[in-house]
């Protein structure tokens, strides 16, 4: 039996393999101050979700791919036609026709500048970033939202002109896979994994 | 570019006239390790009942259904969680429902229990909130709050909710404050009067008296922003009671409570900040177009409306609300004002939404003393106090409880009691705490209209709760 959870798709049924949970036992919450006595009981769980991407899977499939999909309505009668999102949105949030995607890599890698950012000395658990994280927030010429991502080196500014790297080797498949550095950056400085 | 149709901008109508009568709460604190959420709901009811000078059983004939506000079901590891507490404050077999919209959950189950009166549906119901945030440890607790995050787009970077504040915090500051000193000092300011006002508060969780220095000297989370100029992680709960007119005044006959005449309105906007979209600033009352033609150029980066500076939730909310109640400008209309402080950052950014200040001039009325109980310059009372419960930064943050804490505080002003409850020597005792020796009255004196702001997400869905004593109403048809 694997120690992970493993899950594929046939026949449009899920497919599970590995342990999806761990058993850990119950432990006695005492009062130091009282005598010892009972005060409630710890309750650990250790479980792994199943999660579809639905629609948005090609977007995450693409970037371990080194490709950046946005999506836009092409509807000719909806007043935002031509309208560009990434986020990736698989519908037009105005007349909710479907999306059509396109590759947004060049434009990314020709106008992408740090329309804001911060950085994060601290995380919740389950992080799998390094800290100090640096949250950017990505503006593009011709779209009409601000992706939020990170950037993997140098220090962020305003306006700041950055690239999209891609983790095209041992892919996670989630947004972690996109990360940005500073215009100029050399092949030989990415971050493991991580390729233009 | 979004923009509204005429049918979605209507001023909305409530069917009757809707009263806020009474209304209690809990101690707030980080962990309760020997209380059971539905004991903090029945402290919270038992005192709402004892404000009326009425026995819980007495007052609970009078309920006809029940709203409840509990924001994550993941904290508290249970589904149906309202279930429990109905049957525990002894009210099966009446109709209720739970309602969930992140940090606003307080103000929408306000809202929620109102337009159960205003339709007549029901002539009396009881709001209640609650949020059990102690069942994980703090990294864990951070964890789950980034459940309310987009899960696939933003909550993996990090897993911290400040996070996704703190880049707004940025460009706020950068483009609004222009990165001056001075305005990340006012910020620290906010922290300092919220912890300050948490100590006269007996409620409160974490009452301070510390200085600009040292919230600027706290540890960094994410960047501008500290551990000072964040909201706390708290246990607790709050409820209130909502009545038409009949009712209110049979429930108040023996009361020292006058029944307040109470209006919710409700916004939203993009759960994620990167999906805003570019509009025109949406006016209120006491603004001009002509006031904003220039923004861009007063405050270069400005003019992208609401950008990652501004909260359209918050802005919409205070439209519908204002126009209910009649509201022309709410630095003249109101007299006090309880804020969503969920960090010092968005409570600037709220004076600007809710149309305290102009957008970019939000720092003002901070620094103006309009804020304060007792303005620091000029001796007298602020013009338009904010947050004398201490807020999210000084009392709690107990999510579903909130925005009903807020609205308990606004009450407590307008009904002149507001020193009772917070001065009484054996409430403090009752709740381990010990009442400072300067321990100072900030009730607003002759207060008669009042104001809370219940806010979720990024701005994702925000509520503005106004009180009124009906003596003194603006609008007479409201």
């Amino acid at each position: 039996m694997s120690t992970y959870g493993h899950v594929f798709v046939k026949n449009n049924q899920y497919k599970l393999k590995g342990a999806f949970h761990h058993l850990t036992p119950n432990t006695p919450i005492r009062n130091a101050d009282d005598d010892w006595k009972l005060l409630g009981v710890t309750n650990p769980r250790d479980m792994t979700y199943i999660h579809s991407y639905g629609g948005e899977a090609v977007f995450f499939e693409s970037l371990s791919k080194g490709k950046l999909l946005a999506t836009r309505c092409d509807n000719t009668g909806c007043d935002s036609k031509g309208t560009i999102y990434i986020p990736f949105r698989i519908h037009c949030p105005d007349c909710l026709g479907k999306n059509r995607a396109i590759d947004l890599t060049d434009v990314a890698k020709k106008t992408a500048r740090i329309h804001t950012f911060m950085v994060c000395e601290r995380s919740g658990a389950f992080n799998m970033l390094d800290k100090p994280i640096k949250f950017i927030n990505i503006e593009f010429d011709g779209v009409a939202t601000i992706l939020m991502s990170y950037l993997s080196l140098g220090e962020p500014a305003f306006g700041m002109k950055v690239v999209p790297i891609f983790k095209t080797s041992g892919p996670t498949f989630t947004i972690l896979d996109l990360s940005w550095v500073p215009e100029g950056t050399k092949k030989e400085q990415l971050p493991e994994g991580f390729s233009f | 570019m979004i923009t509204f149709s005429k049918q979605q901008l209507k001023i909305p109508q409530l069917q009757r006239p809707v009263y806020l009568v009474t209304a209690g709460q809990s101690k707030f604190d980080r962990a309760f390790p020997d209380k059971r959420t539905e004991e903090l709901c029945i402290d919270a009811f038992t005192m709402a009942a004892h404000l009326l000078d009425m026995s819980p059983a007495e007052l609970k004939k009078y309920i006809h259904t029940c709203y409840y506000g509990h924001f994550a079901d993941h904290f508290g590891d249970q589904l149906l969680g309202e279930s429990v507490i109905h049957d525990r404050l002894g009210l099966d077999p009446l109709g209720n429902v739970g309602v969930k919209t992140g940090g606003a959950t307080g103000g929408s189950t306000l809202w929620e229990g109102l337009k159960a009166v205003a339709s007549g549906y029901s002539d009396c119901v009881l709001v209640m909130g609650w949020e059990r945030m102690d069942e994980v440890p703090t990294d864990e607790g951070n964890f789950l709050i980034s459940c309310a995050a987009d899960k696939d787009w933003e909550a993996p970077l990090g897993h911290i909710y400040t996070g996704y504040y703190a880049v707004m915090a940025q460009r706020y500051w950068q483009i609004f404050g222009k990165s001056e000193d001075s305005f990340r000092r006012t910020l620290a300011e906010i922290s300092v009067k919220h912890h300050g006002y948490a100590r006269f508060n007996p409620f409160a969780q974490s009452p301070m008296k510390i200085t600009v220095e040292d919230v600027l000297k706290s540890p960094v989370v994410a960047y501008p922003l500290r551990a000072l100029d964040c909201c706390l992680m708290s246990v607790g709960a709050a409820c209130t009671i909502l009545c038409d007119e009949d009712t209110a005044l049979k429930l108040t006959k023996n009361s020292k409570n006058k029944p307040l005449r109470i209006w919710v309105a409700a916004g939203s906007h993009t759960l994620r900040p990167a999906d805003r979209r570019d509009m025109d600033i949406p006016l209120l009352p006491n603004e001009t177009a002509d006031q904003y033609k220039d923004l861009g150029k007063r405050f270069p980066g400005g003019d992208r409306y609401p950008g990652f500076t501004g909260f359209l939730a918050a802005r919409m909310a205070a439209y519908y609300g204002y126009g209910m109640a009649g509201i022309a400008d709410p630095m003249e209309d109101l007299d006090v004002i309880e804020l969503h402080d969920a960090f010092t950052i968005s409570d600037v950014q709220t004076y600007e939404d809710i149309g305290l200040r102009p957008y970019g001039y939000g720092r003002d009325y901070v620094e103006s003393g309009d804020c304060y109980h007792i303005n620091p310059h000029t001796g007298k009372p602020g013009k338009l106090p904010s947050n004398l419960s201490g807020g999210l930064i000084g009392c709690m943050h107990s999510v579903g409880a909130t925005g009903i804490m807020q609205t308990f505080e606004i009450a407590t002003h307008l009904w002149n009691r507001w020193e009772e409850f917070h001065g009484d020597e054996m409430l403090w005792k009752k709740f381990d705490r010990k009442k400072p020796k300067d321990w100072t009255n900030l009730q607003v004196v002759g207060a008669k209209r009042g104001m809370a702001i219940s806010h979720a997400g990024v701005g994702s869905h925000v509520t503005s709760t106004i009180l009124m004593d009906p003596d003194h109403l603006i609008k007479k048809d409201a």
